[in-house]
Parts: C-alpha cells; sequence; structure tokens
C-alpha cells in the first residue's frame, strides 16, 4: 500500500494575479504578475527552481502548446517544463506534478504555474468548436452549462426535488459566492447580488440562468513548492503542507452504462475518498475547515457538496438553504467568490482555489478571513458530468 | 408475380400555414390569395431529402431485415449531393451494403415512378428491391410555388413474395416537354405558361398515353378504382382521368390542403394513401409526367389486409405541429440572412477517413452487445463499457435506430447556435442497454422531461458551407 503524500511537501509561496477580463494583459503578462507574487512569497531566487508543471487547458486561443511559453516568459534557466492539461483540473495537474517531484526527491524547488488568456476570442462564453474529429461527428451540440445544467434535471428527477426549490438552492449557492466575491479585490465580479436578480436571470440553459454560471475569466496563479524540512530552515514558521492529492477520472461507465442515473458525480465520489484516506480524515464535515470546490455552474457545488461525502445525498440543497456553506455557516465553501466570482481562467483556476485556502490557513486572507481554520479542501471538475476528470486537494497546517 | 409487398412513407412534423405566407407577402403578390388555404408541410432545418427518404425507408421495412435488400433506387429533384451516391447513404443508415445495387434516379418531376418501373423491373427476377422517393424543393419568396410545393416521402418494397399490389403493367413516353425548369446555376424553378402546359403538354400527351397503356394490359378505363396523379394544375387529374374512360371518382385527391405537392416523391405518397385506403381486388393506376410520362398500373391483392402495422401516410400526417412563422420556414430553408452569432463559425469540416471507419456507428446507429455479459452499449468498443466485465474485444454489432429511447437528462440551451434555439439536448438511455447524450428535434418544451420516450431519427446535424454544403448526418432524438 502506498503511503500517499501527506506533510512529504510544503507549499513555500504562491500568487495569483487579479483576474477578470484582463483586456490589459495576454497570457505572458498574467504569467508575470502570479509569478512575481509567488516567488517573493517563497523568498528564494528564480535560478533555485529545478523543475516546472505548466498548466492551460485552452491553449489554442492564448499561448500555444509545450512547456516553451512558460519557460520564455520566466527567462527560466533551461530546467525541466512540463505542458499539463487535464480540463479544468489542469491548474491542479500543474500542482501535483511539481509535488511529486519535490516528494520524489528529485526536486527541492519545483514551480506550477497555471494561465488562462479567454477573453480574446471575439464572443462570450468558453470557446467552442473543438474536440477530435469523431467527437465532431456524434457529439451533440452543447455547451458547458447545457450539460452541467442536464446534472439538475436529473437530480431533481432522482431526489423528487422540486424545480422551485432547486432554483432556489442554486440561487442561493451563486448569491452566497457573490457575497463572498464583494470582499475579494483580485475577483473577477465583486458585486453583491440579490435574490430575485439571481432567480428572474435570462436563461442560459435551463435551469441554469446567467447567475448560476461562472464567469468566464483571465488569470494566472502559481506554488512553488519544497520539503516542510528546508521551508523550516528557510525562516517559515507556519508551514501549510500537502495532505493528500487525489484524481479519478472517468472510464465510460457514466456516458455508456445504464448504471448512472446523471445526478451525482461519479469520479468526485472516488477521488474525495481517496483523499479522505490519504489525508487520514475520518469525518469530513467536523474536520475540514474550509472548501473551494469547482462552482462551474451552480448545481455543480450542490451535487458536489453530496460527492465530497459532507451533505447527505439528496439532501444537499436543504444545507445550502440553511446557509451551512455560507461564509458564517459551519463549513464555508467558496470564500473567496469561487469560480463564480473569483473567475474561472480554467488552467489557473485549481492553483487559484489552493490560493485562498493558503491565505487562509496562514491568517492572511485580510476582510474574508475565517477563524482558525487548520484544513482546507480543494475540488476540480474538468469536461462533463457524464465524462469527467475530478481532482481533490487537501492541504493544512504542518501541525493539523 | 411482382408488385409492391409494403409501402412506408413520411412527412416533415412542421405544417406552414399558408395564410401566414401570404400575409407576409400579399403587399406584393395579391393574387397568390387564391393558393392561401390549407397547409403545406415543411421540413425542419435537419432535414433533407436523404433523411425524409431513410424515414420513409424505415416505415416500409417495419421490421424487415434491410440485408435481405437487392437493390435501392431513390428519386428526387433535390438529391442533396451531385456527385456522391445519395441512395448509398441511405443504404448504409438502413445498415445494408453487401450485395446491394444502390441507384440515385432523379432530372424529372416523374423520377418517382421511374424509379417505380425500374424497380419493378429488377424486382421481376426475384431480387427484393426498395425504391424511396423524396423531395424538398425551394421556391422563390411570394412565388406559387412556395405555397404549392411541400416537403415529403414514400418508399415502397418490391418483390415477388406476399405482393400486397401486383404489377398489370407499365408504359412509359419519354419527350422533351418543357413546362418548367431548374438550371444548373439556380435553386428554382422557372415555369412556363399554365394553360399552355395543359394544352399542349397535359391533353397531348396524358390520355393518349393512359389509352395504349389499358389497351395493352387489357383493361378499360371504368376498371381503374384509384387514379393516381399528381398536378401542381388541381383539375388537371380529373380531365385526364375523364379523357382516358376513367371515373371521377377513381380520381385520388391531390393532397394539397395538409400537405402540399411533393414533387418528384408525390406520385408515389399518392400511391400510398390509395394503398392505405384500398381493398383486394382495387386496380391503380399511377401517371407520372414530366418530359412524358410514366404509368403504372397494379392490382391490389388479398395480401394488403396482413401488411403489419406502420404509421404510413395518414400516420406521418396526423403528427402535426403548425407553423405559422413564415420567417421561421424562409431561415430553415437558408433563405433569410440571420445573424448568427460566432458560434456559427465553428468549422464544419469532416475527417472522411474517420466516416468512413465509422459509418456504421454514424450512419447507422450500429452499437455493440457483449458476448460475455450482455451489455448492449453504444459505441461499440473493444473493451465492455460495463463496469464489471470490461472484456476485451467481446462485442457483436448492435442496430440501435429501431430502439425506443426515454430522457435521463436533459436541458435547453440558449447559448450554442442552432438554427431552432434552444437546442434540446441530453442523455437518452436505451432500456435494453446502452445510451448517448443525443440532439433532440421536433420536439416542445412540455416534452422534453425525465421519462419522456423517444424514437430515433436520421438528421442533418451540420451543413459545412465552407465546403460547398457537405452534410454531416446522424441520429437524434424525437418524441415518439
Amino acid at each position: 500500500m502506498a503511503k500517499g503524500i501527506k506533510d512529504k511537501v510544503a507549499i513555500l509561496g504562491m500568487g495569483c494575479s487579479k483576474f477578470g477580463e484582463r483586456w490589459d494583459a495576454g497570457a505572458e503578462e498574467l504569467m508575470v504578475e502570479a509569478f512575481k507574487e509567488c516567488v517573493a512569497d517563497a523568498g528564494i531566487d528564480m535560478k533555485q527552481l529545478q523543475a516546472a508543471w505548466f498548466s492551460t487547458a485552452i491553449d489554442e486561443v492564448h499561448v500555444g502548446k509545450s512547456g516553451v511559453p512558460l519557460s520564455v516568459t520566466l527567462r527560466l534557466p533551461n530546467i525541466p517544463v512540463t505542458h499539463v492539461e487535464n480540463f479544468c483540473a489542469s491548474g491542479t495537474e500543474a500542482f501535483r506534478g511539481a509535488c511529486y517531484a519535490v516528494a520524489s526527491g528529485a526536486a527541492d524547488f519545483a514551480l506550477a504555474l497555471g494561465v488562462e488568456k479567454l477573453k480574446d476570442t471575439g464572443y462570450g462564453g468558453l470557446p467552442g468548436g473543438r474536440g477530435g474529429p469523431l467527437q465532431a461527428l456524434w457529439n451533440a451540440n452543447g455547451t458547458a452549462p447545457g450539460n452541467f445544467a442536464q446534472l439538475a434535471s436529473a437530480y431533481m428527477a432522482a431526489h423528487n426535488v422540486q424545480y422551485d426549490d432547486l432554483k432556489r438552492a442554486i440561487g442561493h449557492v451563486s448569491w452566497k459566492s457573490h457575497q463572498n466575491g464583494a470582499k475579494n479585490t483580485k475577483a473577477h465580479l465583486q458585486k453583491a447580488v440579490d435574490m430575485d436578480t439571481i432567480l428572474n436571470a435570462p436563461m442560459i440553459a435551463a435551469p441554469l440562468g446567467l447567475f448560476d454560471c461562472c464567469g468566464v475569466s483571465d488569470g494566472a496563479a502559481a506554488a512553488i513548492v519544497t520539503t516542510p524540512e528546508i521551508a523550516k530552515s528557510l525562516g517559515k514558521h507556519d508551514v501549510i503542507s500537502v495532505k493528500a492529492l487525489q484524481l479519478a477520472v472517468s472510464n465510460g461507465s457514466e456516458s455508456g452504462h445504464n448504471s448512472w442515473d446523471g445526478s451525482y458525480l461519479h469520479t468526485t465520489r472516488i477521488a474525495s475518498k481517496r483523499a479522505y484516506e490519504e489525508a487520514g480524515i475520518k469525518n469530513p464535515r467536523d474536520e475540514v475547515s474550509m472548501f473551494e470546490v469547482h462552482d462551474c455552474f451552480s448545481v455543480t457545488e450542490l451535487v458536489t457538496m453530496e460527492d465530497l461525502h459532507i451533505s447527505e445525498t439528496g439532501k444537499g440543497w436543504k444545507d445550502v438553504l440553511d446557509g451551512f456553506y455560507d461564509a458564517d455557516g459551519k463549513i464555508p465553501c467558496q470564500i473567496d467568490g469561487g469560480l463564480k466570482c473569483f473567475g474561472h481562467p480554467i488552467g489557473a483556476s485549481g492553483l487559484r482555489m489552493l490560493y485562498e485556502m493558503y491565505l487562509q490557513l496562514q491568517g492572511k486572507a485580510g476582510p474574508r478571513q475565517l477563524k482558525d481554520p487548520r484544513i482546507g479542501m480543494t475540488h476540480n471538475l474538468g469536461g462533463l458530468p457524464r465524462e469527467n476528470v475530478s481532482s481533490v486537494s487537501i492541504i493544512g497546517r504542518l501541525d493539523a | 408475380m411482382v408488385g409492391i409487398t409494403a409501402f412506408g412513407a413520411y412527412v416533415p412534423r412542421l405544417r406552414l400555414n399558408r395564410q401566414a405566407v401570404y400575409e407576409a407577402n400579399k403587399w406584393f403578390a395579391p393574387g397568390l390569395r387564391g393558393q392561401s388555404k390549407g397547409e403545406r408541410s415543411m421540413a425542419n432545418w435537419d432535414e433533407d431529402s436523404i433523411t425524409m427518404a431513410v424515414e420513409a425507408a424505415r416505415d416500409c421495412l417495419n421490421g424487415t431485415d434491410p440485408k435481405t435488400l437487392k437493390n435501392l433506387y431513390f428519386a428526387s429533384t433535390t438529391h442533396p449531393f451531385k456527385d456522391r451516391q445519395n441512395a448509398g447513404v441511405i443504404g448504409t443508415a438502413l445498415t445494408v451494403e453487401q450485395g446491394l445495387m444502390a441507384a440515385d434516379i432523379g432530372g424529372s418531376q416523374k423520377a418517382g415512378t421511374s424509379a417505380l418501373i425500374a424497380g419493378l423491373n429488377a424486382a421481376g427476377s426475384g431480387a427484393p428491391t426498395l425504391i424511396t422517393a423524396a423531395d424538398k424543393r425551394l421556391a422563390r419568396v411570394a412565388s406559387a410555388g412556395e405555397l404549392q410545393y411541400g416537403d415529403g416521402a414514400a418508399a415502397l418494397m418490391l418483390g415477388t413474395d406476399k405482393v400486397i399490389a401486383k404489377l398489370l403493367g407499365t408504359r412509359s413516353v419519354s419527350m422533351d416537354f418543357v413546362d418548367h425548369f431548374r438550371g444548373d446555376e439556380s435553386d428554382f424553378d422557372y415555369g412556363w405558361e399554365e394553360r399552355w402546359i395543359r394544352d399542349e403538354g397535359y391533353v397531348k400527351i396524358v390520355p393518349p398515353a393512359i389509352k395504349e397503356a389499358l389497351q395493352a394490359f387489357g383493361l378499360k378505363g371504368a376498371d381503374i378504382t384509384h387514379f393516381v396523379m399528381p398536378s401542381l394544375m388541381g383539375a388537371v387529374p380529373k380531365q385526364m382521368a375523364k379523357m382516358a374512360g376513367i371515373a371521377e371518382t377513381a380520381v385520388r385527391d391531390l393532397l394539397s390542403a395538409q400537405l402540399g405537392d411533393t414533387g418528384s416523391a408525390h406520385a408515389l405518397v399518392m400511391l400510398v394513401d390509395a394503398l392505405e385506403n384500398a381493398k383486394p381486388g382495387d386496380k391503380i393506376l399511377v401517371v407520372g409526367f414530366g418530359q412524358g410520362v410514366d404509368i403504372i398500373a397494379l392490382e391490389v391483392t388479398a395480401e394488403i389486409g396482413k401488411l403489419g402495422k406502420r404509421l404510413g401516410l395518414s400516420g406521418w400526417l396526423a403528427r402535426r405541429k403548425e407553423e405559422k412563422n413564415y420567417m421561421k420556414f424562409l431561415a430553415f430553408n437558408e433563405m433569410l440572412p440571420l445573424e448568427k452569432g460566432m458560434r456559427a463559425e465553428f468549422d464544419k469540416k469532416t475527417a472522411l477517413s474517420v466516416l468512413w471507419r465509422k459509418r456504421d456507428m454514424i450512419y447507422g446507429l450500429v452499437g455493440g452487445k457483449c458476448r460475455v455479459c450482455g451489455t448492449i452499449q453504444f459505441p461499440r468498443a473493444q473493451i465492455c463499457v460495463n463496469p464489471n466485465c470490461h472484456a476485451m474485444d467481446s462485442q457483436d454489432d448492435y442496430p440501435m435506430a429501431g430502439l425506443e429511447a426515454s430522457i435521463m437528462s436533459f436541458t435547453a440551451d440558449a447559448l450554442t447556435y442552432s438554427p431552432d434555439p434552444p437546442a434540446y439536448y441530453g442523455m437518452v438511455t436505451f432500456p435494453e442497454g446502452g445510451r448517448f447524450t443525443a440532439d433532440f428535434t421536433d420536439c416542445d418544451k412540455e416534452q422534453v422531461k425525465v421519462g419522456t420516450k423517444m424514437r430515433m431519427t436520421f438528421r442533418i446535424r451540420d451543413n459545412d458551407t465552407m465546403r460547398g454544403g457537405f452534410k454531416r448526418y446522424f441520429w437524434k432524438a424525437a418524441p415518439v
């Protein structure tokens, strides 16, 4: 039995650009913005980096392929740079690569940097028209909101949830994230929105309205990782360590076998169980201090909180309406505004979630600081409910 | 004995209200008022003559193994491809390739009857033959054709076993009488004066040909119980019948009030209508006019009572949704330059090599059935999808186009580009096993729910206009 990654890797520094419609910046400027903060926070010289992982998801519309764009932009010292892509889990994949490099002893200092520049396409929403030549012949004419909207239809059917109850619950998910995002100066959307506005917004893909969909944003985020011993030797006191890194990928059973009813995220259930085991967490509802989950759409967050084994299956909508995940609730979720308001530059998102956990765990989250958090959990869902990549990361104080 | 062994038809669900067309155009063409009653069938944006012919063929086959087919003829004047066999697409959609002689027949309004004669000749030697005919003609805005035409298809199975209407004889005359034409450089018909067409064309060509045919078949005009003859001029068939000594009561309705004239398919569409209302012993005379005339005489047999149930023309006509939005009709026919947005710009290039490798999956909706665990799945894959099996190289072909499915999840997507927004789609599951995320078509908001029963229908999914109009076909789900 593999021992896992728990406490073998520490986060030495992190950085995150301002997210949003960054008409002023290309991918290169966003990378530098995140990296400057990250390397300063780490307190090392860039020449000390020994390996880097670089994540983007839709590089066709900005930097292009390979590790070269990162290496050239940062003038890295000819170290190995690996370009990773795993849909919306790409940022976490870069982090995983860097952590494994440190845990294996291959590198003392490794960089993970994710970036996405989406707002050079000329239209709203994510760029479309991708996929291979076979997919183009039979995949339904869908968009991301349309595919996640189906989760809502199947969830209502599976648990006999009335349409109005679901609309209010997913509306509350977004309302809460807007409340949180309003306190985050790096967030794409920094405005609180009332429930009426949310519920009466134009439909994008029924039942998801405008406010049920996250922002399409530009941004970058980065982390430098090392071992806890090196971190301490460099004078870091509140060392933040990695407790678990798990990834579960669909193998076609949801999309092709009638055992899945469409109402939940099969891979998230698997990845989170593995992560709790790796981190030694027995009762996550009591032990996890805060979440940053993949709220690409409000209904995704709702269902995710069940699939992370926090809310009971079919009852998550009640926890949401009870305020369980609000900033002042039992376990705050999306305290930085989430994908909904912080924004969703795909290749950067996983690292941005870790950035918030990292700030919170060190007590550096400013006006949105939670009281004494010890364990933070992040979750990405890349792809579609029927075929996806689900990543779960748990970080915490080294002494937690 | 050779003859018809089964029939099928197809009519698109949408019916364009002619009054709505007239109201939009009367400022320009007030003379159309006389033709503003009733409705005409209107293909959905994802239908063309191939997709309609596939539906008619499925209605006709109705459970018959398509692999028994030896000949397949497809008549149309609106074949989607000039060079690429259109009948071959239909054959692949029906999952029949080996041993099949497929051919397109076109070029005239009598293409449908010519296909029938060619098919009967081929079937006479004992080879089961399917003929299909479909047309989706365009007409200029504010033209009479816009009101007169309809979109639709018919299919007939021809053979020597269990004949429901036996052949009594055929006769053809071929002459280059140009009542109208559609040149290579136009999408639209150009026609000559109706009075000339009637007096110099119909009157001088058709009655003598019918008389000669009847004499050759040993029949008299009074023997004919169903006179099937399409014409855009409503009074002409009656006039032809009278001149040939056929009773006016035998003249079949032109179906103009509820369907419109389906072009080269219309003689066969009307023949299907006649067969649905015929009894053993009835004699049917089919006349196709266009650069000459085709005449086919048939006698209905007692086998007609044993033919399996099918939707047929009456069933498809009853599956109807009125459309009063003339703008939508123009847009669906690409006659209105709508602002489609950037999402309509994505390249629709088809990798022909991929299409060839996967043609049974894409055109035939053929999935797989695992020999180890019995799981039915789509698409067929080398490794079984059942999480408790995962057997390798264990699957046999499993055609799924004829299976009923139900909606598991769905949405109405207003973001994606669709010619008919919002785009309805979702995952459909087959109770036998298998599922996929399908585009929905021919559906209304209130029909799309978890659990709604859906049937598979062969449709256009994309049109690659950057490369001259390569239509991508695949299967969609429509409410049963």
